[in-house]
This record gives structure tokens, sequence and C-alpha cells, in this order.
């Protein structure tokens, strides 16, 4: 059984249907991609696995639980944390505060804490008393990344963590994540960037207009399976 | 020195008027609700209050303390109930609703107490005064002063020290993204409201015991509440606590030029405020 898995799940947006049949699975311990270009559905599906957008009871389930129509919060407090597209910190708070408010809902013990965020990320530290939107969009992402952690979730939900960053501060989010998958967080990338996304993830899911078109391990798919499944076979 | 005691009393009315204005600063700070029926839930407070005196005998700052946990509930449930499902994009909604909600709590009043005017006794207190230098100084207004002082201090504790505070401040920022921190919006907006109806219950207490009330002078007090709010800056609990003194100044020297002037006043130092800093004084970075 896997930890995490959608079953048959589908969205809308008022009439317009964003998801169609969406199936996908994450195993304990194990770092998923999904990739995809604009509009295939990746953001949606992130939202409806953290319980922004809510569906049926049974089209998510997370460790035997049916989560499909849980309020957010309470999404969080059962252990899935999100890391959201545009970082959203939270511009009353400072970096600290920000990175607080991410136990709010889920105080359990753990390897994150204040001080092994703060190790991570050191500038973090240096400016823990400025306001969050005061900081360059790589240490927001920073800080972004360690409110998620904050609470110590078994899974973690990252959404488009590199979108508007330069490729040298990509490379410096992108190399916290084996620190998070050793702490025995699951993960869920969602990235437009497919070299990134294919170096972390055990498995990959490409998506395209709602649908799941790929899934494999990276070494088990082709570059022209992926091109297919990311642009459609007529690209 | 008469206008220094001019200012000093309007200083201490400026209290009266800041602690009107604290409970709809924050309600507004947090969830940008604007709650057309404040003044009639001051009011309300003191008929509530009043009601106690009456029926048990007992002091008024008591049955304020009695007051307090009983109208935290009854904001709770408002907000949690009524208010909440009408926040949205939309600002309307709120508007009418809470608009509707002053008809029926004046309406109510009027029913269960009349249209006679009421007041709450303090006894000795009402006319003690101290001797501050060369001044006299009320000791109810020199009270009601320090309790807006204490009320505006433990509204700033409260939302710049607490983890609750924090959870204020984050779901004010972005609601939805809040709830992916584990914190439930509408729950937080309650208690925001709950809290609002404790400030008050003490709006409340000095209302009663300084002056006449009666079921119709609520959207008056909401007047006087809405301008400093607006003077100190949208959101400001300090700038609050200045709209309040500012308005209070205005209405005692008015009044010591001409009697007549003395709301006239009040209303024109808040026009003067606006012309020239159309966002208050102090208003929040982040609006």
């Amino acid at each position: 059984m896997a930890l995490l898995q959608t079953d048959n799940l589908t969205a809308h947006y008022g009439d317009f249907q964003a998801l169609f049949g969406v199936d996908i699975r994450l195993q304990e311990g194990e770092t998923v991609a999904i990739i995809g270009a604009n509009g295939a559905g990746k953001t949606t599906l992130m939202r409806s696995i953290s319980g922004v957008l809510t569906n049926r009871a049974d089209a998510i389930i997370f460790d035997n639980d049916r989560i499909g129509s849980a309020h957010a919060a309470d999404i969080v407090k059962k252990g899935i944390a999100m890391v959201p597209e545009g970082r959203k910190l939270f511009p009353s708070l400072s970096v600290e505060e920000n990175l607080l408010i991410g136990a709010h809902g889920r105080k359990v013990s753990g390897a994150w804490t204040l001080e092994s965020v703060y190790e991570m990320f050191p500038v973090l530290k240096e400016r823990r008393l400025n306001p969050g939107t005061a900081l360059s969009g790589g240490q927001q992402q920073m800080v972004a990344i360690g409110r998620a952690l904050m609470s110590n979730p078994r899974v973690l939900l990252c959404d488009e963590i590199s979108l508007g960053l330069a490729p040298v501060i990509i490379k410096d989010i992108y190399a916290a994540l084996p620190k998070i998958k050793e702490t025995g967080t699951s993960i869920v990338v969602v990235e437009q960037d497919i070299g990134q996304a294919l170096k972390v993830a055990d498995r990959v899911y490409c998506m395209m207009e709602g649908r799941v078109t790929l899934e494999g391990a990276p070494s088990d798919l082709s570059r022209d399976a992926i091109h297919n499944a990311y642009f459609g076979a007529a690209a | 020195m008469i206008w220094a005691d001019t200012i000093v009393q309007g200083v201490l009315l400026g209290g009266l008027y800041a602690l009107f204005a604290a409970g709809l600063s924050l309600v507004f700070g947090i969830m940008r609700l604007v709650n057309l029926a404040h003044g009639d839930l001051i009011v309300m407070a003191a008929y509530l209050i009043l009601v106690l005196v009456t029926l048990l005998g007992i002091d008024p700052f008591l049955a304020a303390l009695i007051s307090a946990p009983v109208l935290f509930g009854i904001g709770w449930l408002l907000q949690m109930h009524v208010l909440n499902r009408t926040l949205g994009p939309d600002i309307l909604p709120p508007l009418l609703v809470t608009f509707g909600l002053s008809i029926v709590i004046q309406n109510a009043l009027l029913e269960g107490f009349s249209a006679d005017s009421q007041r709450l006794s303090v006894g000795a207190l009402e006319t003690a005064s101290l001797a501050l230098g060369p001044l006299n100084v009320g000791v109810m207004p020199l009270l009601t002063f320090l309790s807006a002082v204490l009320v505006i201090v433990g509204l700033n504790r409260l939302f710049y020290s607490t983890s609750l505070g924090r959870a204020f401040r984050a779901t004010s920022d972005d609601a939805v993204t809040a709830s992916l921190m584990g914190i439930r919006p509408q729950n937080i907006f309650a208690t925001a409201t709950g809290i609002a109806m404790v400030v008050v219950t003490i709006a409340a207490l000095y209302l009663g015991t300084r002056a006449n009330f009666d079921p119709t002078i609520g959207p008056a007090r909401l007047i006087y509440a809405f301008e400093a709010v607006i003077i100190g800056g949208l959101g400001s609990l300090w700038g609050t606590l200045a709209g309040g003194i500012i308005i209070g100044v205005a209405q005692t020297l008015g009044a010591a030029i001409n009697p007549e002037w003395q709301i006239l006043a009040g209303h024109v130092a808040f026009v003067i405020v606006l012309l020239f800093r159309p966002r208050g004084l102090f208003p929040r970075a982040v609006d």
C-alpha cells in the first residue's frame, strides 16, 4: 500500500475540468517528480492533495486514511505539508515567524526545528528578524521550504520551487532535497524543469492537459518518451 | 491653565473613543470586515452590564468582568455562524448584514428596555478626582484612559508576541496559505471577534458610567470609532489610540470655544487629517 495515492482524481474550476482521473502513488521515503508544461494540471493536483481544493473523500488516500474531502488545516495535521507555488510568505511576519507558523497546526517532535532549518539554510538565521518578503527570491524559497518542514511532515509537496530563480540558486535549493529525504520524509516535486526533476526523483509522472501521460523511473524513460508525454505525440 | 485642563480632559475623553474603536480596528485589521453594528454591540454590552448590576446588585466593574466571557461567546458565535458567511471578495455582503444586525439590536433593546435613558452608577467614584499638579483630573476619565492604554498594549502583545497573534497576522495576509499551516481561518476570525467583544465590554462599562445611554445611541458611537480608526491608520492599534485622542482633544477644544461646536470640532479634525493624510497617521506598512 502506498503512503499517498490518488484514485481517479478529478478537479474543476467552475465549468472547466482541470484533472481527468489522475492516479499517482508515493511510497514511504520516495521522491516523486511530476513534470508537465504550463496548464498540465500539476498545481491543481498539489492543491487537491493539500486540501485547498476539496474532492471525494476516497479520491486521495494517505496512510489508509481517506483525506480527499478534508480541510487543508486537517491535512497538515495528518502530516502533509506544502511549499506553494510562488512561495506565498506572509508579509506581516518576520523570517523566523514565517518559519514558526509552519508548526502551528502540527506540533510533533522530529528532525526539523528552527535550529535544523537554520543549519540547512544559514543565511536565514542572519536575516531572521527581517520581513520574509524583504529577502531575495532564492532566500524566500528557502523560508517557504523551511516553513513546510517545521511541521515535520511525512510528505512534503513542493510546487514549482525553481520558478523564477537563477540557475545557481536553483542548484542550492535542490541541494536541500536529498537532506530532507535523509530524514525519512517522502517528497513530491512538481517541476517544469525536466533536468532538475529527473536528477532528484526516484520516479516521474508526466502530465498533459489534466492527465498522466507517462510514469516510470528516470533511468527507464527515454528522451523521446518524455518529449512525447510532455508536449504530445504530434509535437 | 484652562487650556491645559481642556487638553487633558480631551486626551482622557480620547481614551473612551479609543476603546470604542479598538474592537473595530482589531476586526478590520484581521479580516477586513467593517462591522456597522459595532456601536450597537457596545450599547448591547452596556445593557447586559446593567441587567447584572440590577439583578445581582453587584458593582458595574464586577458585572463587566462577568459579561466579558459571555460577550466573547456571543462574538464567537456571531462571527462563526453569521459574519463568516458574508466574507469574500465582495465587500457589500458584510456591510449589509452588519447594517441589518444594527437595526435588529436597536429594536430588540427598545423592546426589552424601552427608550428610557439608563446609566451605570459607580457611586463615589463618579465624582472622585485626583490633583495632578495644578490640574484636577476625574478618577473615572483617568481609569477610562488607562484602560484604553492597557487594552492597546494587551492587543499589541497578543498580536506580536503570541502564536495566536502570529496566526491572526498570517490569516490576515493570506487565508488560503494560512490554512496550509494548519490554521482554520474561520476559527481565527471567530476568535478575533470574540476578543473584540471583550474590548466592547470594557468600552460599554465606561460608556455607561460616563453618560446616559439608550438603545439608539450605537450609530453615533460607531462614527467616533470609525473616525478614530481612520485617523490612526487602518489596522494600527496605537494609531487608533492617537485617533481617539485627536477627536477627544478637538471636541473639548471646540466646546471650550463654543459649547455648540463640541461634536462638530471632532468631525472637522477628522476631515483635516483625512485631507492631509488620506491613509491615516500610522497606516500599516502592508495593506
